[in-house]
């Protein structure tokens, strides 16, 4: 029978349990109801700061979104709880409802404390704790911004971790910041004083005030009832100030235990013992309102143990919380601050190692056993790039001589020391170096995607991944495998590398190609590639010299195939504009050949159930009426989608559809290592969906947003910024050198937003090559982009024009013009479709294909 | 169309050699049954079923030659499994069944090249 867990709380913590609980519960013995206070489903609140760098809201969502359209998983949102009686095992929502549990499970977080500080009600105050009170934030300085004249000023009340996320958040807006901390340094909690000096110079250098040891007294008013300044105590004025955030921590949302008999601990926080569950056996609470060992822990990755646990528990396992890893890697304000195992050094006899470097701004300090040889913790401070190897070798031995793990990574004198099997790796989800390098050996993991997908290592918060990667690379050597990057057995090199070989040794035909840098024949992987090369470096027609056995059928025949063998049609619409007497001609070709139509996603049509040998004949009747190939059937650009835009929207600010056309006449034709789709929407509201495309041109009042990356299909990605606010002209510049930059360098069926993603550097690296040309590449790609555009014309007019290549187009070498007769067909919605094996067993009305034809 | 009768096996005349170009299969239609015929560079010429046992479709003619290790092969354009051409045995299923109440082999038959003309022998009842 199914019993029912309702989850109370809808953050990350909630999210990971009803993960952990679907993943593992595969008899679906329980369903599960998450009662959610806030708006939107949970979302990464660690990532809270990445708002103000314009990551939208519902990117922040978490993990599948396919999770809440579980059958067995409800998720209720806005309607928080508000009573629990434990007698009755119902929980009362905001809403009056009552919801009956078999388990409960307390997983309602924190909220942001404020102190007992007058005028903190003031207009202009804020917290930092959810997407509401960002979006607030935001509004406020951009709404006082416009109406005062002069730089807004604003203070963060708290020097620890969220205030200097506050802090980052109000400086990205412009805001003059101070940040004001009672203790004497910045990050108390997580750093000692010398890394509080480090940190305190690294922020002060960024243009930020930072007051330590000072306290908040009030928050004053201005003349218009808002907020004008902050009193400090000592201080002859306060501080003058348009807002403030207040991040002074957090305490646990414990209001529903008490009144329901549940225990809470002396500093708040529902009391759980090592299992996370409460005295009473079907009430659980994890996360921050669980008060575990004695104490509640606000940070996420202890959470996430506790989602695991509960789950298990309910599964009837008996797992038990290994007490909590409070090590922190963060990036504040650019900066890297990491705290890691026993970081104040309270181990007796603890030593410790600091390398401080106020030229460089770092500080980094380890925390070693008496006898130096044991990692016990550590500071990094500036630099926190040894953070993923060090945090995983705390209670290990770190060699003769631990002094050199302080020195930059990549330094070379770093001594190669083994992970022992049980270092945790990854923190979010609580994965040990031995669990990654069973996945490798025992489950054949061979690459990182499927190290991912097999331990969850790396899938969280990503800054374990580079050791992951380095874990793998080790076992897989010490296994005697490569991490091969050949294509296939007759090419040991990737794609990016033979694409510079047939480039530089200026070879144009298969037969010298594979001779020169594979062995034997090819296959059905490596020849559609080095057509595909060919083509980007020549530009000529697919069908030329040698090139046909090369083709995969679709680009061979220049049309899509489908599930029967015969093929699809699809003519180029440029930016989705044709002209009325265009539509007429497709829908004419349509009734002529009997083919099934359809609108496709990129603003075009598709003419489906064509055979082989009409495919001529229904190109004439196209290329006659002005229309040419779509290039559908190709790893090539498909469509450039546009939005109507300024000539007739009400709110487009730049002419989309003339720009849409203008690009996909550009790049129509262009060879790449995966399909390419691009669009244009005339302004903010993004109409043509082009955050969604490997290219995406949005307007503004001054140009042009250039965004890159975005991808549909099985793991959708929206596209990230490339540049803002340029002129056409130099969109399609930057334009051109991504895409041919990404057509050189790409390995083969390599999309544009995993290309980005592997590429060293990532984005701001391909930044600087395609727009600061740091390669000095620059005009390389812009002549071959050239050359490209130069020399494009239509493959199927080419054709059309060859009796030769007219002669790959028969059913039968000696039937040339007879149907395929295993074709058969049934209508449907007024069209025709292939039948199923049921429908030729039992058929009740098989249509030939000849009998559609109005043609004879 | 020629046929010379045997005692087991119809030979049938398909087409001119010339007709066939390497490494690009072309269809025949031989009485009922559709044959995929491959030249390859070596100058021989191969001939397989041109139904692809995955799909159904009649297709395999249109599939892409190759080599693994020493044997030439044909990939299927449906769902990209591979064949030899020697003895029409799938090499690599890609992990799929092949379409109910068919092996996942295709038919081969033995080809004959005379005087500039393919023809291949069909056994009596094919």
């Amino acid at each position: 029978m199914t019993e029912h867990v309702v989850v109370v709380g809808g953050g990350m913590v909630a999210h990971r349990f009803v993960e952990a609980l679907r993943a593992r519960d595969t008899e679906g013995a329980y369903a599960v109801t998450v009662l959610a206070e806030e708006p939107r489903a949970p979302y990464d609140r660690v990532g809270l700061s990445a708002f103000f760098s314009g990551t939208a809201p519902e990117d922040l969502a978490l993990g599948d979104p396919a999770l809440w359209e579980d059958p067995l998983v409800a998720l209720r949102l806005g309607d928080p709880a508000t009573g629990l009686d434990r007698d009755a095992r119902t929980v009362t929502t905001a809403s009056g409802d009552a919801v009956g549990y078999d388990h409960l499970v307390l997983a309602t977080g924190s909220y942001a404390w404020v102190p007992p500080l007058p005028g903190a009600d003031l207009p202009g105050v804020f917290v930092y704790r959810t997407v509401e009170d960002v979006v607030a934030l935001r509004e406020w300085v951009q709404e006082r911004a416009a109406s005062l004249d002069r730089p807004v000023r604003g203070a963060v009340v708290g020097g620890g971790l969220l205030g200097l996320e506050a802090a980052g958040a109000l400086t990205s807006l412009d805001v003059a910041t101070t940040v004001v901390e009672f203790a004497p340094r910045l990050m108390a909690l997580q750093v000692d004083e010398g890394g509080g000096q480090a940190l305190r110079r690294i922020i002060e250098g960024l243009g930020v005030d930072v007051r330590t040891g000072a306290a908040s007294e009030a928050v004053e008013p201005a003349d218009d009832g808002t907020v004008g300044g902050l009193r400090l105590t000592g201080d002859d004025d306060p501080l003058p100030v348009d807002v403030v955030v207040v991040a002074t921590g957090v305490r646990p949302r414990d209001e529903l235990a008490a009144p329901a008999g549940l225990a809470v601990g002396p500093r708040g926080g529902v009391l759980v013992d090592e299992g996370c569950r409460t005295p009473d056996e079907r009430v659980y609470a994890v996360g921050e309102v669980a008060c575990i060992e004695g104490r509640c822990l606000g940070l996420v990755a202890p959470g996430y143990t506790m989602a695991e646990i509960a789950v298990d528990r309910l599964l009837g396992g008996d797992a038990t919380f290994p007490g909590a890893d409070l090590s922190t890697k963060l990036k504040l304000l650019g900066v890297d601050v990491a705290s890691f195992g026993d970081a104040f050094a309270t181990s007796p006899g603890a030593l410790e190692i600091v390398h401080s470097d106020p030229v460089s701004g770092t500080y980094k300090k380890l925390v070693l056993s008496d006898d130096a040889r044991v990692l016990l913790g550590g500071i990094l401070v500036g630099d926190a790039s040894s953070y993923a190897s060090l945090r995983p070798m705390v209670g290990a031995e770190l060699g003769d001589d631990p002094g050199l793990w302080l020195v930059p990574e990549g330094a070379g004198a770093r001594p190669q020391t083994e992970l022992p099997d049980a270092a945790q790796v990854c923190s979010c989800n609580g994965v040990s170096a031995g669990t990654i390098r069973a996945s490798v050996v025992e489950d054949g993991c061979h690459d990182l995607p499927a190290v991912k997908a097999c331990t969850r290592a790396g899938t969280s918060c990503g800054s374990c991944v580079p050791l992951v990667k380095k874990l793998m690379s080790v076992e897989m050597a010490k296994a005697g495998l490569t991490v091969s990057s050949a294509m296939c057995e007759h090419f040991a090199m990737a794609r990016a590398e033979l694409f510079n070989a047939v480039m530089v040794s200026g070879l144009r035909r298969w037969s010298e190609i594979v001779e020169r840098f594979g062995t034997g024949r090819g296959c059905d992987i490596c020849k559609p590639a080095v057509a595909s090369i060919l083509a980007t470096l020549y530009n000529e027609h697919v069908l030329a010299e040698d090139r046909a056995a090369l083709q995969d059928t679709n680009d061979r025949v220049m049309a899509n195939m489908q599930k029967d063998g015969t093929y699809s049609v699809v003519p180029r619409v440029p930016g989705g504009e044709i002209r009325p007497e265009q539509l007429v001609l497709i829908g004419e070709v349509a009734q002529e050949f009997g083919l099934y139509t359809k609108i496709t996603g990129g603003q075009r049509i598709d003419l489906f159930g064509a055979r082989l040998e009409q495919l001529p004949a229904i190109w004439q009747r196209l290329v006659d009426g002005g229309l040419e190939s779509g290039h559908a059937y190709g790893k090539a650009l498909r469509t450039v989608k546009s939005c109507v835009g300024s000539s007739w929207c009400r709110y487009g600010v730049q002419d989309s559809v003339g720009m849409a056309v203008a690009m996909e006449l550009r790049y129509r034709g262009l060879r790449s290592p995966h399909k390419l789709k691009l669009g244009v929407s005339g302004c903010a509201r993004e109409c043509a969906e082009a955050r969604g495309k490997d290219v995406g041109l949005i307007a503004t009042e001054n140009g042009w947003n250039v965004y890159v990356g975005g991808n549909g299909g099985f793991t959708p990605r929206h596209a990230q910024l490339l540049v803002e606010d340029v002129d056409t002209e130099s969109a399609v510049r930057i334009v051109d050198r991504y895409l041919m930059y990404y057509v050189r360098t790409a390995d083969r069926l390599q999309r544009t937003a995993p290309w980005q993603e592997d590429h060293e550097g990532g984005l701001d690296r391909i930044r600087e090559i395609v727009v600061d040309d740091a390669l000095g590449i620059g005009a390389d790609l812009d002549a071959q982009m050239a050359r490209h555009v130069d020399s494009y014309e239509d493959e199927w007019a080419a054709v059309l024009r060859d009796p030769e290549r007219l002669r790959q187009f028969s059913s039968f070498v000696n039937a040339p013009d007879t149907p395929d007769p295993t074709l058969a067909y049934v209508e449907e919605r007024g069209q025709r479709r292939p039948a199923t094996d049921e429908e030729r067993a039992h058929g009740p009305v098989l249509i030939a294909p000849a009998t559609l034809e109005v043609r004879s | 169309m020629t046929s010379v009768a045997s005692s087991q096996t119809t030979v049938v005349d398909v087409c001119a050699y010339d007709r066939l170009t390497p490494d690009l299969g072309a269809a025949a239609l031989v009485g009922d049954v559709q044959v995929a015929l491959f030249r390859l560079p070596d100058g021989s010429v191969h001939a397989l079923g041109n139904v692809c046992p995955f799909s159904g479709a009649a297709v395999m003619s249109r599939g892409i030659t190759g080599t693994r290790g020493e044997v030439p092969t044909v990939a299927s354009p449906v769902y990209k499994q591979v064949f030899s051409l020697l003895d029409g045995r799938c090499l690599d299923p890609m992990g799929m069944e092949p379409r109910p109440g068919r092996g996942q082999d295709l038919p081969v038959y033995p080809v004959r090249v005379n005087d500039g003309r393919v023809a291949i022998e069909l056994v009596d009842g094919e």
